[in-house]
């Protein structure tokens, strides 16, 4: 295996990640993106999903983001997202407390605006939780 | 001269009120501490933030976002006021209502009308008695522990206000904290967003051209698009932050003045006091003095 690259996803709250990874992907707007070292400098905002890395002990690793962009360097990748969860620190309770609420908001169909935010919560919720169940298999 | 008694039960009350600046103090000297932490945790994500925008923006051109554009004629503007929910922070409220209010006298002009977003229960009710509709409120959120999502929600409506023609100008007023005895009432443009600079370090910028052979996806100006409403909530975030901060600065100062002044007043009072008493003791001994010369009389 070649160097590795460093991996640092941050939000407003904390550095979420910060270590050496062997290979990072994804979820870019425009489809997912593996990114090894070397890589050419390449920018681009993300959609709510899951960043995949191997980390330097060769291990499978996950992390949750809610959009936000990510900047690739030759040898560093930078994540910026409003929030980010790593696996083992999703709350599945709260996750499926926030679904349970947006898809009782967008039953309501009251408010343009808040629909848009709801869909984009639900979205959310569903992708913690799909996250969160994975770690047991 | 006051009797024994009245000196008595007021040294009794300012030793409670003292104890109470004292509990205060502390409180706000922990809670101070959580919120420079929160203020450190988020300079990482500012910096980067500042730093690719920058970049970003020298690549695009002037004009590529209306965000970016200035209104020909500025005649509804919007003030977001950030200041604490209590009281009992010396004059820091008022310094910021204070900077609105001048704000307000320096804009005003043919047709000018004001609004308003509101953090905090004291700028609320300073924006009730004042020219203009609040349109926003959000109580409880400065001096606590707050989520971005709070920035976004009200940035989002902001950002919606101003393209739809809602403001002309968006401003922010919010307490920089620039060390524990010194907060600075500030005011900043939100919308249009300012020119931005670039703000890469120095030292990195000359050895390697920073950005220059990046791959966008999609292109820098969607990029952007979806950078410049960001960085209004960034913006937020940040007032929010530091004015957090700087309230708990504030009380704690305050608090530690008030402390100092209870003990003052302790100090005057227990004089008070003990002159009290010796004067009760030299007017009861002159009575039992006369009283014996008026039996040997």
């Amino acid at each position: 295996m070649a160097a590795n690259i460093r991996l640092e996803v941050v939000t407003p709250r904390k550095e979420v990640v910060n270590e050496e990874a062997q290979i990072i992907v994804a979820p870019g707007v425009l489809g997912e993106f593996g990114v090894l070292t070397g890589h050419t400098p390449f920018m681009t905002s993300l959609k709510i999903g899951t960043i995949r890395y191997t980390d330097a002990q060769g291990q499978e690793r996950c992390v949750f983001v809610s959009g936000g962009f990510a900047e690739a360097l030759p040898d560093k990748v930078t994540v910026l997202a409003e929030s980010a969860d790593r696996r083992c620190d999703i709350d599945l309770a709260r996750a499926q407390a926030a679904m349970e609420r947006a898809q009782k908001r967008i039953e309501d169909k009251s408010d343009e605006i808040d629909f848009t935010r709801a869909h984009l919560a639900l979205r959310r919720s569903i992708q913690r939780i799909q996250l969160a169940e994975s770690r047991r298999s | 001269m006051p009797t024994l008694k009245d000196v008595e039960l007021k040294i009794k009350a300012v030793k409670k009120t003292k104890q109470i600046t004292k509990a205060m103090n502390m409180v706000a000297t922990s809670r101070l501490r959580g919120a420079q932490q929160n203020m450190e945790a988020f300079r990482p994500y500012a910096g980067k933030f500042a730093e690719v925008l920058g970049s970003l923006a020298e690549k695009a051109g002037e004009e590529a976002n209306p965000l970016l554009v200035p209104k020909e004629m500025v005649k509804k503007i919007h003030i977001v006021l950030c200041t604490s929910d209590r009281g009992l922070c010396g004059g820091f409220n008022l310094n910021l209502m204070d900077k609105a209010e001048a704000l307000m006298e320096e804009k005003t002009g043919d047709g000018v009308t004001f609004s308003f977003t509101n953090f905090g229960k004291k700028g609320r009710n300073w924006s009730r008695k004042a020219d203009g509709e609040i349109q926003e409120e959000y109580l409880g959120v400065v001096g606590t522990t707050f989520d971005f999502s709070i920035a976004s929600t009200s940035g989002r409506r902001l950002v919606e206000g101003f393209l739809g023609g809602d403001y002309d100008e968006v401003y922010v007023i919010y307490s920089k904290f620039l060390g524990m005895a010194k907060q600075l009432p500030t005011v900043q443009q939100l919308l249009p967003i300012p020119a931005i600079q670039k703000e890469v370090g120095e030292g990195v910028a000359d050895d390697q051209p920073y950005l220059a052979e990046h791959i966008c996806e999609p292109s820098v100006d969607e990029l952007l698009g979806d950078l410049l409403p960001r960085n209004v909530f960034v913006q937020i975030f940040s007032a929010l932050l530091e004015t957090s901060t700087s309230e708990h600065a504030a009380r704690m100062a305050a608090m530690d003045n008030a402390t100092k002044a209870c003990n003052d007043m302790i100090e005057n009072l227990t004089l008070a006091y003990n002159k009290a008493r010796q004067s009760a003791i030299t007017a009861d001994l002159m009575d039992i003095v006369g009283g014996a010369e008026a039996l040997k009389g």
